[in-house]
């Protein structure tokens, strides 16, 4: 057995996008971006907990967990969080 | 307020960790990564962000973790460190506790660490609270929150955890709050150009602990350091700093119980300990004020 091949063995995890699952399927309110409103100050990146916002500030709704802090804290009052259908 | 630009746009937590929605933490350890970059390894030991990291063999972590017990991560990071200086590399060693892991069980070894001149960064992302275990008191907890453990409210203060570190003497140390992440992001980076020990303390609100709804962490941090019950400062080599929105709490704090009626940790306080609590902001401030007009 190599080297590189008896650390194969110890207990280590390697990054992956989804490690988690898809955290999206947890959201009981849905963000929605009124693009109109909206002047692309960026603050709602900024302060999304689970950096979901895009540079060009689309939200990934597969990760998104829907907390509400990026309409909360909206100078331009542009997102509205809305329920989710089941 | 510092432009957003000068933060790098890389995010070393992949798409996404576990934390409950609204997480502190996780909003914190974004800002700290893109401040540390790639050539870091983190020391965690047992809190949350001990799980939210995912399940074995995946991780959202894009940077070396290493998880370790409870009370031995600054002892981890200790060697880790000489062990690095000493193969003549400069890889950043931060510890990311949580307050259970830095104020009670692992402050022996946080001590050692700090009074050695180890060079690291031990950061606390302090949520009040043993978290990950469901929320028992723990050493950070506040007069009159109510825990698990202290389902009436607790009955003692907050420990003075920045006081026991500055006993030490590091080269930096800083207060800081998810809620400030420019602010955040800039003292990592000062924290990091120093050789030798320094810590942040990091105010963490924890929506599900702290028993108020998720879309308000940011907020809630805002209101801790309006009220001025969370003070923003740095101390380099001994001369104190106060930041710009604490100098503004203290000549004009906004009322305390803006700060604890949304939470429903503080629901029923005694107001006598409301009382207290607002002494003692006055006292802290009147105490760091002369502080910095010493240094
Ligand atoms: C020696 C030992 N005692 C108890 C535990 C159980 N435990 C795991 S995490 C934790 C709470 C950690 O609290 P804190 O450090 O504040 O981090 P948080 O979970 O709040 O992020 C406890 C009690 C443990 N892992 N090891
Ligand atoms: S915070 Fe509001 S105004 Fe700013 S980019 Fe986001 S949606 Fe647009
Ligand atoms: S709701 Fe929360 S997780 Fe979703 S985009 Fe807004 S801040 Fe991010
Ligand atoms: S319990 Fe609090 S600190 Fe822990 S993951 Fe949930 S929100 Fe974050
Ligand atoms: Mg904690």
């Amino acid at each position: 057995m190599t080297p590189s091949q008896k650390r194969e063995r110890l207990a280590m995890s390697r990054p992956l996008e989804g490690a988690t699952g898809k955290t999206g399927t947890w959201r009981v309110f849905r963000p929605v971006v009124d693009k109109e409103t909206c002047n692309a100050c960026g603050l709602c990146a900024t302060y999304c907990p689970d950096g979901v916002i895009s540079d060009d500030l689309e939200i990934d709704l597969t990760y998104c967990k829907g907390c509400g802090i990026c309409a909360n804290e909206c100078p331009k009052k542009a997102i509205a969080m809305v329920r989710e259908e089941k | 307020m510092d432009t957003i630009a000068e933060i790098p746009k890389e995010e070393y937590v992949l798409k996404c960790s576990s934390a409950c929605a609204g997480c502190s933490d996780s909003l914190a350890l974004r800002y700290v990564l893109k401040a540390a970059g790639p050539d870091t390894v983190l020391v965690i030991p047992a809190c949350c962000t001990s799980v939210i990291q995912g399940i074995y063999p995946n991780t959202a972590f894009n940077v070396p973790v290493y998880n370790i017990a409870f009370g031995a991560a600054a002892a981890c990071a200790s060697g880790m460190s000489n062990a690095f200086r000493a193969a003549g590399k400069k890889t950043n060693v931060i510890v990311y506790a949580g307050d259970g892991g830095t104020l009670d069980i692992g402050i022996q070894a946080m001590s050692g660490a700090f009074e050695r001149g180890t060079d690291f960064l031990y950061i606390c992302y302090d949520n009040e609270a043993y978290g990950n275990t469901g929320m028992q008191r723990s050493g950070a907890t506040p007069l009159g929150a109510k825990t698990t453990t202290t389902p009436t409210g607790k009955t003692d203060f907050k420990k003075d955890i920045d006081g026991i570190i500055a006993a030490h003497n590091p080269p930096y140390m800083a207060t800081a709050a998810a809620a400030y992440p420019q602010d955040l992001f800039k003292k990592v980076q000062k924290a990091l150009s120093f050789r030798g020990p320094s810590f942040i303390h990091v105010l963490a609100p924890c929506p599900p602990g702290w028993r108020y709804s998720t879309e308000k962490t940011v907020e809630m941090g805002k209101l801790a350091v309006k009220s001025g019950i969370w003070v923003l400062y740095e101390r380099e080599y001994g001369k104190l700093t106060m930041g710009a929105q604490s100098k503004v709490a203290m000549k004009k704090p906004i009322p305390l119980e803006d700060y604890l009626s949304p939470q429903g940790r503080f629901k029923g306080i005694d107001p006598k300990n409301v009382e207290i609590l607002k002494q003692r902001i006055q006292k802290n401030f009147a105490k760091l004020s002369a502080e910095e007009a010493a240094s």
